[in-house]
């Protein structure tokens, strides 16, 4: 199977946490800009990506940021305490590495607790290594924020990373703008910011380019696991078209036209019916006086953890149906 | 004083208006325009001698309070909540109620005649009513109707060493900062704003930053202080006597990390105390303003209040002067254009 596991890797392991995603839009404008036609950054720090045409404005969305956690106080022995940024576990981050921006390693403890179960942010600290105060803000301040450490790894059929949630949407949309080449359409391809503190970037790119149609590409969670809560998604079956979740119901149309494009062009995928989350596609749908949107999901294990999960036929299945899609004319 | 009269104005969400009044009078001298939109912000315009970026500094004038929902026989009044308010500190505080401010007291059943299980509980709004003094239905009804905003009445007093108590300085401090704004000389163009509805979900700040399309904001606030024994040093926000608190984050916002490390870096260059509002709980004005059309740049800078969303809140006299100057700061330093 093709996959360019490359830039997957490289696109995880750059530090992008909601509120400073200038690491990434610079990566991902340095990869895209020879294959479309206009590059702008946006006051909250969008990457809008455009590929011109006559037809309808379609704006795709994908989100640059991660869950993060923000330094809120420096004690004297240097140990660091911290609020998350984003949808972040206290459970799944006890004994995880972190890395801020200018590469300081740090570990993430508790102060002991009786009831893991019932374990807070608030309880916890990150410790990087230092003796005392002093030493601590040579290497971070407060209002520093850190993103969770871990290496890429992958198998035949999947790949295991931190921030599958959303380079992986955002891998998607890179592969699919260098692919698409008969569109009539207006095509935008946006990276949004601080999709995991409430759509924001979403919200305000796409008041500016007042699309047509939007798609967020995004994770989705997974019922394939032991005794998973029921949820007719599995990795490996194909992309997912969105159908719900907490954020949007998809509007019928769009929906329809990404069941009949998978069915015109033999695009294994399955419908995504999703009880809890949201996307940017939650924040483009209101926007101005309404836009029709849709979703495309890609399946993912362990959403917010550092092992997220996702089967590479249906990250590349992904990519086919947006191409495909994209170069109809709507 | 205008401080004084400010917080002791009634301005309960979407009831403004006394509040409002107060601040056109003390700004339309040092304004070129000024404008009440259709839900009730105050937008007014400063003209320098300098173009700049759009700037937008607001403050919002409402505070939280309550609304008669009831009229019982014996002309006690039954009232809910506006805003966030600890049902815990409601007993046996004084209000004002309606338009004719009759003086009432929030009353319930005696500690002597509570059962145990009763003691042990906080009283919910069902068991406390307003006494205002009356007999009857009928009297009441002279005096007020349902519907009618009540604010806690509570007096401004200067105490201990150099502190203010007062109701509403969340976020009537705000307001008066921004007023003393105006009314300072400064050779930047901005607009002032203040907004309504805050405490109710931020309903204002939307519709003014539509009209406005700031490039940046500047928000103004009166903010969470807890720095009492009680809290866990990690834990504290704010502290007074510390200086003015800039966000790092809250519930609504992740505060633009340039433009927080460019006003960090005034104060440090001026002298000025400061310190991070450390607690992402909360949220204001900014959540709306940053995300209004294509979005924008926004800060937070707050003066610490002790006991906000209560009859008797705290603050600082230095605290206030020092964002005053931190202010005045950031106002010449993007007047030399280098934000």
């Amino acid at each position: 199977m093709n996959f360019n596991s490359e830039l997957v890797e490289k696109l995880v392991n750059i530090y992008s946490p909601s509120g400073d995603e200038n690491k990434i839009r610079e990566f991902i404008k340095d990869e895209i800009k020879d294959f479309v036609d206009e590059v702008e950054i946006d006051s909250l720090g969008n990457l809008i990506a455009r590929k011109k045409g006559k037809g309808k404005k379609i704006m795709l969305a994908a989100h640059m940021d991660q869950i993060g956690l923000m330094v809120t106080d420096i004690d004297d022995k240097g140990f660091l305490r911290f609020t998350n940024i984003g949808g972040i576990s206290p459970i799944l981050s006890l004994g995880q590495k972190v890395i801020f921006k200018n590469g300081t390693i740090g570990v993430i403890f508790a102060e002991p607790v009786d009831n893991m179960g019932k374990l807070k942010l608030e309880n916890m600290f990150i410790d990087i290594g230092v003796l005392n105060k002093e030493e601590a803000e040579e290497k971070v301040s407060i209002g520093d924020i850190c993103v969770y450490e871990i290496g890429f790894s992958e198998n035949d059929n999947v790949i295991f990373s931190k921030c599958l949630d959303d380079r992986i949407g955002c891998f998607v949309l890179i592969e699919t703008l260098k692919r698409v080449k008969n569109s009539d359409n207006d095509l935008y391809f946006v990276f949004t910011v601080q999709e995991e503190v409430g759509l924001r970037g979403a919200r305000t790119s796409s008041y500016k380019i007042n699309p047509d149609l939007g798609i967020a590409i995004d994770v989705t969670s997974s019922g394939d696991t032991p005794k998973a809560k029921r949820f007719a998604v599995s990795l490996d079956k194909g992309t997912a078209i969105k159908v719900k979740d907490n954020s949007i119901l998809t509007h019928p149309k769009v929906r329809e036209l990404m069941v009949q494009v998978a069915e015109e062009n033999n695009i294994p995928y399955q419908m995504e019916v999703l009880e809890f989350g949201g996307t940017d596609s939650g924040a483009i749908h209101l926007t101005r006086e309404g836009v029709p949107t849709g979703a495309i999901s890609i399946p993912t294990r362990y959403v917010h953890s550092t092992v997220e999960m996702s089967s590479k036929k249906d990250i590349n299945y992904s990519v086919d149906l947006l191409v495909k899609l994209l170069e109809k004319t709507i | 004083m205008l401080l004084k009269r400010l917080t002791e104005a009634s301005g309960v969400s979407g009831n403004e208006k006394e509040v409002r009044d107060i601040i056109i009078e003390e700004i339309k001298e040092y304004v070129d325009n000024i404008q009440v939109d259709k839900i009730g912000n105050v937008i007014a315009y400063k003209r320098g001698k300098k173009d700049s970026p759009r700037l937008m500094i607001t403050a919002h004038m409402d505070e939280v309070g309550f609304i008669i929902t009831d009229i019982n026989d014996s002309g006690l009044l039954k009232f809910t909540t506006v805003g966030g308010i600890d049902h815990r500190i409601l007993v046996s505080k004084s209000v004002k109620v309606g338009k004719k401010q009759i003086p009432g007291v929030i009353g319930a059943k005696p500690i002597h005649l509570q059962k145990k299980g009763e003691r042990l509980k906080t009283l919910s709004l069902d068991q406390l009513y307003i006494d205002i003094g009356v007999n009857s239905k009928e009297e009441a009804e002279d005096l007020v109707s349902i519907g009618d905003y009540i604010t806690f009445y509570s007096e401004y007093v200067g105490f201990g060493n150099d502190l203010i108590k007062a109701k509403a300085l969340d976020n009537r401090v705000g307001c008066n900062l921004l007023i003393d704004l105006l009314k300072s000389n400064t050779d930047l163009s901005f607009y002032a704003v203040f907004t309504v509805m805050e405490e109710i979900g931020l309903v204002g700040a939307g519709p003014a930053a539509y009209t406005v399309e700031p490039d940046i904001s500047i928000i103004l606030e009166g903010t969470l202080c807890s720095d009492g024994p009680d809290t866990e040093e990690h834990l504290i926000p704010t502290k007074l006597k510390q200086g003015p608190a800039i966000s790092l984050l809250d519930r609504t916002t992740l505060f633009n990390i340039d433009f927080r490390k460019y006003i960090v870096n005034i104060a440090e260059k001026n002298g000025i105390p400061y310190q991070f509002r450390k607690t992402s709980f909360g949220g204001n004005d900014s959540g709306k303003i940053h995300q209004a059309k294509s979005g924008s740049t926004t800060a937070t800078i707050s003066v610490p209040c002790r006991y906000i969303h209560s009859p008797i809140s705290v603050m600082a006299k230095e605290d206030y002067k020092n964002t005053c100057k931190l202010l005045k700061s950031i106002l010449s330093e993007i007047e030399k254009g280098d934000f």
